[in-house]
């Protein structure tokens, strides 16, 4: 724990003078205590410490993740077979009705196998672990938290004791998600998406602890979101006007906004789903739902459609707060290590806003499978293929920021780099799934999950990594290790495509996904002789795509190791390692609680780098040259 | 709001809101005798389209007067245009959706 | 440290940090109450002929509570320009009516949920449905082994369908009174709780979320108007933007209920 606590900055002053402390009685006769553990690193309200708090959490729960995820390859690679190594300790968490036992000839237990149940409930909390509390937290509470103020010259966030509030309620959702699993049932079984009347169905309170974490989910993200915009706009420094903004900042902002008004609707969907399955209402249940051949006592007269459009209202401007952020990070780490400005700040910033916009009017194209009507189809193809264009244009300014860089090779850039062509793979691979022709056969299977996965997967989370070694000299004063760092970029690029890359081929073929057996019913080795069946050379890749998950597993080892141990043997830094130009590396290294022994005055746009004339080849936003003094009555 | 500029005189307030409650009482009236009336036959649909437009009436005067939204700064228009634009798209265009079938569809 | 713009204005924005906090926060809020209002208008659209009942909620009840929302709006208003009259005193009974006005909207509320928990609809063995109040049952009253009597204040009708339009000439013209039914009379009997039908699902769940942000909304003004009062000698400024932004929520929270109303009782 000792090392851990020496990343933190110390406090300068105690929480009671704060000016946010509104009732405090206390605290003004003994202003310079050390605040102790709890005070520091539990209820804090620095916006270090809560990104810090955020960015563990999220990547504790990334790996917990990864883990569901594996079980579920070893369960697709080899159906009921015993897991090794960990087979006993799932049974004894969740009992002989979700881990079958296996037995050899002798009828003597060898190990113990994944029931259906048991993936279906993994899969389910993949997806929501992943997505709800793994890369929204980090992408945008842990880097928006630590980032954002440190780059628009802000003491702290608007309402830090909010802010507080927000990493409680995070935590609390991800509390009664983990119990979840040790319930009688188990946790939900109807996948991340929660479709009903499935989601109220499966006998099971899983879904109910669900929908409850969703609910602290999403008020934590709510306030995390008016915070962040509140942020942005008032606590701008002098001189930050909107588009000397890092452009990292205008993603987080658009990423707010979206989470604000696109995650209420979800928030709705959820308390009516949990009134479905503990009042037993019918506000997603149709008239005379029969389940396992017999008609249900439910009243009736709801509409499981209904769900999905509420569901998909979040459900695809999500897609975007993963996207974005990330997007964010890359951009700064880019122009950082090409050493020129970003090509088109403008067309970013117009692109940014526009896709924040669009994702709010094109969440039916993951519905053209219910039925829906040839116009509304239109509409919603016309948007999204509408969407993709501001899309193309970020990617398209990342990839001409290259041309003609100094380019500086650090692990960083290499992840962000590695960027630049997965998230393109992901990308492109969406548009036939918006198109509803090519979707009605694309449409629930491994295609779909590939597509999704290179977006997030070595897009997002590639982008997060750079971020993570790209700040990490700010928050501790030490840089990680550049060996370590290339290994894990090196063999995480590589094992991702080994993994990912296999399903596009899987899903052309037709496999579906969400089957616990990997689709071996449909295979050819199963039924001879039927058209259309999965052939061996398809089936086979599940074997492989097990390898590589694990192989991709392992390359995560040297991350985890990397970060702990460069906090106190990493190379010592001063504040501005990567010569950058934002005003984040012009704090103390780490920041202080304040942040900035003076405000800063912005002077400059974000990206001024080999200025021709200028002594380096970076000129700090807040580097103030005579000629620029005029500008500090300005704001 | 913009108490620089108008100081608050508390009579003033005192009367504005009697007149805000006034109205509101009057809205309210309205709004159940239009429910009791036998506007429309059988049918409810233009009795509930009468009644909900007095209640956007009402939610006007009190937003604007109550929340002072009528004399409020232009950042705060901006927000809560995208809000009611997303909620007209996540409205209509659900209920577009839930009314538009391929063709031959048939629903009981 | 300090944070900027607490109690003053940014000049390009002319607001203080916890005003476009709270309209931020209100804009999602519209997200949440548009999100179930949607719902509301689809589940009410897609309902089969003759399944969507009317005249099921007491008027007078709802319009009560119409008027102390109003009420309790205008004396939010009032004790924040009390405070900007620097009249305390002013503003602690304004304060303290609104709360009461608040609880009294509550417990009227409360009072009608009772009202439907012990509302009955029961389907008996010869097609007839009693629907009614619950007045008393016998001690072995048992529906599994057919025992005992369930005593109900109402009426009995011969189609379902009267029992959703209580509006109707005919469900006027019915004569309540108390009504002494056997178990073993009893095909189907459940009360007006939300799995009732989708209108009483709705009902529940819009008017019990929106009642929590009245309990929210309450315990808030509690906080500003005890202890949180504090403030006013200290930092009287940021205490009456406390007042402002918290008052704001609450008008917020009566303009739901401006709709609430005319969608729950007057349709």
């Amino acid at each position: 724990m000792e090392t851990t606590v020496q990343q933190f900055p110390p406090f300068r002053e105690s929480p009671a003078p704060q000016p946010d402390h509104g009732h405090d009685d206390h605290g003004h006769g003994h202003e310079h205590h050390e605040p102790n553990f709890w005070q520091k690193y539990i209820f804090s309200t620095d916006h270090k410490v809560i990104g810090i708090q955020y960015g563990l959490m999220a990547l504790s729960f990334m790996l917990f993740g990864f883990f569901l995820m594996l079980c579920m390859r070893w369960s697709i690679a080899h159906p009921m077979k015993a897991i090794p190594f960990i087979g006993g300790i799932l049974h004894s968490i969740v009992g002989d009705a979700m881990a079958s036992p296996v037995r050899d000839a002798a009828g003597i237990i060898t190990g113990y196998a994944m029931t259906p149940e048991l993936y279906n409930a993994f899969g389910a909390m993949h997806g929501t672990i992943m997505v709800f509390l793994g890369v929204v937290p980090l992408a945008f509470a842990a880097f928006g938290n630590y980032v954002v103020p440190l780059m628009i010259g802000a003491p702290d966030m608007c309402f830090p004791r909010v802010n507080m509030a927000s990493f409680h309620a995070f935590f609390i959702g991800g509390v009664v998600m983990l119990v979840s699993f040790f319930i009688p049932g188990g946790a939900a079984q109807a996948g991340w998406t929660s479709y009903s009347p499935l989601a109220s169905t499966i006998p099971t309170n899983g879904q109910a602890f669900w929908l409850i974490g969703m609910v602290f989910l999403i008020t934590s993200s709510l306030l995390g979101a008016v915070n962040f915009i509140a942020t942005i706009i008032q606590l701008r420094a002098p001189g930050m006007t909107w588009m000397r903004l890092p452009w990292f900042v205008w993603a987080q902002f658009v990423t707010a906004f979206i989470l604000l008004l696109a995650f209420p609707p979800l928030e709705a969907a959820s308390v009516l789903q949990l009134m479905d399955n503990t009042a037993h209402t019918s506000f997603f249940l149709p008239t005379g739902l029969a389940v396992g051949g017999v008609v249900g006592t439910a009243s009736g007269g709801g509409s499981p459609l209904l769900w999905q459009h509420l569901f998909w209202f979040l459900g695809h401007p999500e897609v975007y707060v993963l996207i974005l952020p990330a997007m964010g990070i890359v951009v700064e780490v880019i122009a950082c290590n090409t050493r020129k400005p970003i090509w088109g700040y403008k067309s970013l910033v117009y692109s940014v806003l526009a896709v924040g916009f669009l994702s709010f009017i094109v969440w039916a194209h993951h519905m053209y499978m219910t039925g829906m009507g040839q116009k509304i189809a239109t509409f919603f193809q016309a948007t999204t293929m509408i969407i993709s264009i501001p899309s193309v244009i970020i990617l398209t300014c990342m990839f001409l920021t290259l041309w003609g860089g100094s380019i500086r090779i650090n692990t960083p850039m290499l992840f962000a780099l590695g960027f630049l062509p997965m998230f393109g793979i992901g990308g492109l691979t969406g548009l036939p799934l918006g198109l509803a022709a090519a979707d009605l056969y694309l449409h629930d299977t491994y295609y779909i999950i590939a597509h999704f996965h290179y977006v997030v997967a070595p897009g997002t989370i590639f982008g997060l990594f750079a971020g993570v070694y790209f700040w990490f000299p700010k928050m501790t004063g030490r840089k990680m290790n550049e060996f370590w760092g290339r290994v894990h970029f090196w063999c995480s690029l590589v094992f991702m495509n080994l993994v990912f890359m296999p399903m596009f081929t899987q899903g052309a073929k037709g496999m579906l996904r969400r089957m616990s057996d990997g689709g071996v019913n449909y295979s050819a080795a199963r039924v001879p002789g039927a058209i259309d069946t999965l052939p061996n050379s398809i089936m086979e890749l599940n074997t492989w795509i097990l390898a590589a998950a694990i192989g991709l597993g392992l390359a995560q080892i040297p991350f985890i190791i990397n970060v702990f141990w460069s906090i106190k043997h990493g190379e010592k830094v001063g504040t501005n390692p990567w010569q950058a130009t934002t005003v984040d590396w012009q704090t103390p290294t780490p920041p202080p609680h304040g942040n900035f022994a003076h405000e800063p005055h912005i002077v400059r746009g974000p990206y001024e780098y080999s200025v021709p004339g200028h002594p380096t080849d970076f000129t700090p936003q807040s580097e103030t040259v005579a000629v620029a003094k005029t500008a500090h009555a300005h704001h | 709001m913009s108490e620089s500029e108008h100081p608050v005189v508390f009579k003033d307030y005192l009367r504005r809101c009697l007149l805000v409650l006034l109205a509101v009482a009057c809205m309210t009236a309205m709004m159940i005798a239009t429910s009791f009336s036998t506007i429309g036959g059988a049918s409810w649909t233009p009795k509930v389209a009468l009644i909900l437009a007095i209640a956007a009436v009402n939610a006007f005067v009190i937003a604007g007067f109550l929340m002072h939204l009528l004399s409020e700064k232009k950042l705060i228009y901006t927000v809560l245009g995208f809000t009611v634009f997303f909620f007209i798209g996540l409205a209509g265009l659900t209920i577009w959706a839930m009314h538009d079938f391929p063709v031959g569809t048939t629903t009981h | 440290m300090e944070i900027p713009y607490t109690v003053h204005k940014r000049a390009d924005t002319g607001l203080y940090n916890a005003k476009l906090g709270i309209w931020l926060f209100l804009a999602s809020e519209v997200m949440l109450f548009g999100g179930l209002f949607s719902a509301y208008v689809l589940l009410r659209v897609g309902a089969g002929e003759g399944t969507w009942p009317h005249g099921w909620l007491d008027v007078r009840l709802g319009t009560i509570n119409t008027i102390l929302l109003a009420l309790s709006a205008i004396t939010t208003l009032l004790a924040w320009a009390a405070l900007k009259v620097k009249e305390f005193g002013k503003f602690k009974f304004y304060h303290a009516c609104t709360m009461l006005l608040a609880l009294s909207f509550l417990g009227i509320k409360s009072y009608e949920y009772y009202d439907k928990f012990h509302h009955y609809e029961i389907k008996l063995n010869n097609g007839t449905i009693a629907d009614g109040h619950f007045v008393e049952q016998s001690k072995d009253f048992d529906l599994v082994k057919k025992t005992g009597t369930f005593t109900i204040h109402g009426h009995i009708v011969e189609r379902h369908a009267e029992l959703m339009d209580m509006r109707s000439d005919e469900a006027k013209k019915a004569v309540h009174e108390e009504h002494v039914i056997a178990a073993a009379d009893i095909k189907h009997m459940e009360n007006y709780s939300p799995r009732h039908n989708t209108f009483t699902a709705i009902y529940f769940t819009m008017s019990g979320l929106h009642a929590l942000h009245i309990l929210g909304g309450t315990l808030v003004i509690f906080y500003l108007w005890g202890p949180g009062s504090k403030m006013w000698k200290t930092d009287p400024e940021r205490f009456t933007n406390r007042i402002e932004v918290s008052g704001l929520f609450w008008h917020f929270v009566d303009l739901v209920w401006v709709f609430l109303f005319p969608v729950l009782y007057l349709t």
